[in-house]
């Protein structure tokens, strides 16, 4: 079954969506590629994919982000070109969300390190220690 | 293996971060996949047939409107697979088939009465709320296998 996949490289990662689709050219595999402004859109044999970008995202494991699609790249009933332009509709979500890729990609590298914990808010001094205050005064 | 289900279901981080910790995420665009890309199409563009609405009268009753119905169809039998899920509480942007908010009342509701496990998160906002974000998943997903 062909599948269509997203490739989304986050804003602080070191590649680029052209190195991706280079990469790509370069490869045994054989997909259709898509190069965009925020990844490449990759379109094959579901095993021929998964191996693919498998191996896409050991080039930069924590910078690199994949999610499925549904319809395959340049398919007309989504394609802008076709449609008088304007962003095809699921783009406003991959925009929402790659606001949050670059502090994502930050947690998942620096997994495994020590990492400091969110601190717990101070609790109010209680009246019985309060009251031990004055009296040691 | 487990199949876990994301809230928002059409979310890019959730579904990366499932798959990335070794586990299947239910997802839209699997459903919407097997419609728009199915040979012999019934009812084109989408092909989206009358048959749609009547499967989601599993889930909303016929009173309910048929997009709702529509888009239960699609998530629905996603529902059902699911053996965990994952929900953004507030995720901010929703659009196409997650962008009808009784739609999205009426997953989250039969997500909590399946009775699966389910990790309640917001989206972060700074690092260390990242950290923890990634954290919690990583350790909720830990513990389904």
């Amino acid at each position: 079954m062909l599948v269509t996949k997203y490739v989304i490289t986050s804003t602080e990662s070191n590649i680029l969506p052209s190195d991706i689709a280079m990469k790509i050219y370069g490869s045994k595999y054989d997909v259709l590629v898509k190069e965009t402004c925020f990844g490449v859109i990759v379109n094959g044999e579901e095993d021929v994919v998964n191996a693919l970008v498998k191996e896409i995202r050991s080039l930069d494991p924590a910078g690199i982000f994949i999610k499925d699609r549904g319809f395959p790249p340049g398919d007309p009933r989504r394609c802008r070109g076709r449609r008088g332009g304007g962003a095809r509709p699921g783009f406003y979500m991959i925009e929402s969300e790659s606001k949050m890729l670059p502090m994502i990609s930050r947690a998942l590298a620096s997994e495994g390190e020590e990492t400091e914990t969110i601190p717990e808010k101070k609790k109010p001094l209680s009246i019985k220690r309060l009251d031990e205050i004055i009296k040691e005064g | 293996m487990a199949k876990v289900i994301v809230y928002p279901p059409t979310s890019m981080i959730l579904s990366d971060l499932v798959e990335r910790m070794g586990h299947k995420a239910l997802v839209v665009p699997e459903a919407v996949r097997k419609l728009a890309t199915e040979k012999g199409i019934d009812s084109p563009p989408l092909n989206v047939t009358p048959e749609e609405p009547k499967k989601g009268l599993r889930y909303a009753a016929v009173d309910v409107p048929s997009g709702v119905r529509g888009r239960m169809a699609l998530i629905g039998p996603l529902i059902e697979e699911a053996e965990a899920a994952i929900i953004v509480q507030d995720p901010g942007c929703l659009t196409g088939c997650a962008g009808c908010s009784r739609t999205n009342e009426l997953v989250r509701l039969l997500i909590r009465t399946k009775g699966v496990p389910i990790l309640d998160l917001s989206y972060p906002t700074n690092d260390a709320e990242a950290r923890d974000f990634v954290q919690k998943i990583r350790a909720f997903l830990e513990g389904l296998k």
